[in-house]
C-alpha cells in the first residue's frame, strides 16, 4: 500500500471538489465579481468608444483586459484560498502527517487555482457575447497564451502569500486579497507601458503580466501575435515560480523547526 | 535472521523554544508490537515529542529512529507506515465524515478506500454519521472519527494525543477496548500521551514520566506503583509532578 505523487494531488483536488460540491454560494461567488467588472468595463467602453477615436478603434480592449485581470486575480486567489482552507480547518498537521509532499501541495493548489479561475471567469467572458458583442474567443490560440500566463503568475503570488501566511499565521491572510493590487498599476492592464514614467518602466518590464497586456493590445489593436512578449511572459514566470517554490519550501522548513504545523487554525 | 529494530528509538532529543527547554535531552524506545504512555503536566513536553516524531517538528539535538529510518532526515519513508490523532487538529468541518476519510484513503493509496471506510465507521460506531459534514457532529463523535481516520492505514506505529479526552466514560472506555483489541491483532506499536492514567494503566506496557521537559520516572505502571509505594498510577502521577526533588 502506497501512493503515488498524482493520487495525493489528486486527494487534495478531490477534497477542494467535496468544498465546492457542498456550497452552490462558493461557486456563484466564483463567477460574481468577475462578471460584475466585465458589465462595467463593457459599459465603460461603449460609452467612451462614442467620444474617443482609439477606444472605438480597440473595441473590446477593455473587456479583454479586465477579463484577463480577473485571471491573474483568481488564479492568485485560487492558491492562496486552497491554502488557506487547509489553516481555517486545522488540516495542515493532519496532511503533513500522511505521505503527502509540500511539493505535492504546491502541485495540488495550482490544478485547483486553474480549476477555479477558469470556473470564475468562463460566464464572464460567455456573457460578454451577448451584451456587448464581444468574443474575448475571437483571440483564438494567444488567448491561451494569455491565459496560461496570468494563471500562473496569479498561482505563483498566491504560493507566495501562502508562504507568508504559514510563517506569520492567520494574522496575514488578507494579503491573499490586497498584494496582487499592488501589481496593478504597473502591470499596464488597461494602457500602454508608455503612460508610466520612465523610471519605473523597467519595473514593469519584469512583471509577466506587463507583457501579457503589452501583447493583448497587440493582438487586438494590430492583429499580431508578439512572440517576444509571450517568451519575455513565460521566461519571467519559470524565474518567479522557481522563487516562490524555494520561498515556499525554505518556509516549510522554517514551520518544522518552530512548530508552526500543528498550532494553526482559526 | 536480524531482528527488526524497535517501533520508535529516541536518543538525547532536544527541542528548546527561545529559552524554554520543551523537551532536554530525554531517550527512549517504543518496542514493535509494544505500548508506551508518555505522561506528564500541561507543558511538560509530551506534544512537542510526539510532533518530533512524527516529523511535524525537528529537534535541534538528537537522533529520531521511527520504524528503522532516521525520522529527520527521511520521513517520508515511513509516513505511510504511521498514523495519529491528536486534539491540536481538525478535519474539515464542512466536509461529510465519509468525504474526510475518502481524501485520506486516497493520501494513504488504500486499495479498497470504500469498504475501509465503511468497516472502520461501524468499527467507531459512526457508521449513521458518514453522510453528515463532520463539523455537525459532537465533539466525541469527531474523536471517534479522528481515531478511524488514524487507523485507515493500518498503521504499524500508532501516535495518539490524549486519545479519549473529549469521550463520556462508557464510550472512552469502548474505544480504549477497541484500541486494545486493535493492537493485539495488528501487532502494531503505539505511543500515547494521556493525562488519564487509568487509560494508561490499562493500555500501556510502560510509561515515562515527563516533567520540565524531562524523563523523571519510567517503569511499567506496575513497577512504578510499587516504587512509590502508592494506590495507583494516578497517586504516583500526583506524587512526582509535586515532587520539588524529581526534576531530572
Amino acid at each position: 500500500m502506497k501512493s503515488t505523487p498524482a493520487q495525493r494531488i489528486g486527494a487534495l483536488v478531490l477534497r477542494h471538489y467535496y468544498l465546492f460540491r457542498g456550497s452552490w454560494p462558493r461557486i456563484l461567488e466564483m463567477a460574481y465579481w468577475p462578471t460584475v467588472n466585465m458589465l462595467v468595463w463593457g459599459l465603460v467602453s461603449q460609452f467612451l468608444a462614442e467620444s474617443s477615436n482609439w477606444v472605438a478603434r480597440s473595441g473590446g480592449v477593455f473587456i479583454a483586459a479586465v477579463l484577463l485581470w480577473d485571471v491573474l486575480f483568481r488564479g492568485n486567489l485560487g492558491v492562496a484560498l486552497a491554502f488557506l482552507e487547509e489553516m481555517w480547518s486545522r488540516n495542515l498537521g493532519q496532511l503533513f502527517v500522511s505521505p503527502l509532499r509540500p511539493i505535492e501541495l504546491v502541485a495540488a493548489m495550482l490544478v485547483m487555482s486553474l480549476l477555479r479561475t477558469t470556473v470564475g471567469i468562463l460566464p464572464a467572458a460567455l456573457l460578454a457575447i451577448p451584451f456587448f458583442d464581444f468574443s474575448i474567443f475571437k483571440l483564438g490560440w494567444p488567448l491561451l497564451a494569455f491565459y496560461a500566463n496570468l494563471l500562473f503568475f496569479g498561482g505563483v503570488m498566491g504560493l507566495g502569500v501562502s508562504s507568508l501566511v504559514l510563517r506569520f499565521g492567520l494574522g496575514a491572510e488578507s494579503l491573499a486579497w490586497v498584494l496582487i493590487f499592488a501589481l496593478a498599476p504597473i502591470s499596464c492592464v488597461y494602457y500602454p507601458i508608455s503612460v508610466l514614467p520612465d523610471w519605473i518602466q523597467p519595473l514593469a518590464w519584469a512583471l509577466p503580466p506587463t507583457h501579457v497586456f503589452e501583447g493583448l493590445r497587440a493582438a487586438m489593436m494590430d492583429g499580431r501575435f508578439d512572440t517576444s512578449h509571450f517568451l519575455a511572459a513565460l521566461g519571467l514566470n519559470v524565474l518567479y515560480a522557481a522563487g516562490a517554490t524555494i520561498l515556499f519550501l525554505s518556509v516549510f522548513q522554517v514551520a518544522r523547526k518552530k512548530g508552526l504545523l500543528l498550532n494553526v487554525g482559526e | 535472521m536480524t531482528s527488526l529494530p524497535p517501533a520508535v528509538q529516541v536518543q538525547n532529543l532536544v527541542k528548546c523554544f527561545g529559552a524554554t527547554h520543551a523537551v532536554d535531552h530525554i531517550s527512549f524506545s517504543v518496542p514493535n508490537g509494544g505500548c508506551v504512555a508518555l505522561l506528564g503536566g500541561n507543558g511538560a513536553g509530551k506534544t512537542t515529542t510526539l510532533s518530533i516524531l512524527l516529523g511535524l517538528l525537528v529537534p535541534d539535538e538528537g537522533t529520531v529512529e521511527v520504524l528503522g529510518e532516521d525520522m529527520i532526515a527521511h520521513r517520508w519513508r515511513v509516513l505511510n507506515r504511521i498514523n495519529f490523532s491528536s486534539p491540536y487538529v481538525d478535519l474539515p468541518h464542512r466536509l461529510t465524515v465519509r468525504e474526510n476519510l475518502t481524501v485520506y484513503a486516497r493520501l494513504f493509496g488504500l486499495a479498497d478506500a470504500k469498504a475501509r471506510i465503511e468497516s472502520l465507521a461501524l468499527d467507531f460506531g459512526v457508521a449513521d454519521h458518514l453522510d453528515k459534514p463532520t463539523g455537525r457532529l459532537s465533539s466525541g463523535q469527531r474523536t471517534r472519527v479522528a481515531l478511524a481516520k488514524a487507523l485507515l492505514n493500518d498503521p504499524d506505529l500508532l501516535l495518539l494525543d490524549e486519545p479519549t479526552a473529549s469521550l463520556d466514560p462508557d464510550t472512552a472506555d469502548w474505544v480504549r477496548t477497541h484500541l486494545e483489541t486493535w493492537r493485539a491483532k495488528s501487532g502494531a506499536a503505539m505511543l500515547i500521551a494521556s493525562h488519564n492514567m487509568a487509560e494508561v494503566e490499562r493500555l500501556a506496557d510502560s510509561a515515562l514520566i515527563l516533567k520540565q521537559g524531562k524523563i523523571v520516572e519510567a517503569g511499567t505502571p506496575k513497577s512504578l506503583i510499587e516504587r512509590h509505594g502508592r494506590a495507583n498510577l494516578e497517586e504516583v502521577f500526583l506524587h512526582v509532578m509535586r515532587s520539588p526533588e524529581l526534576t531530572s
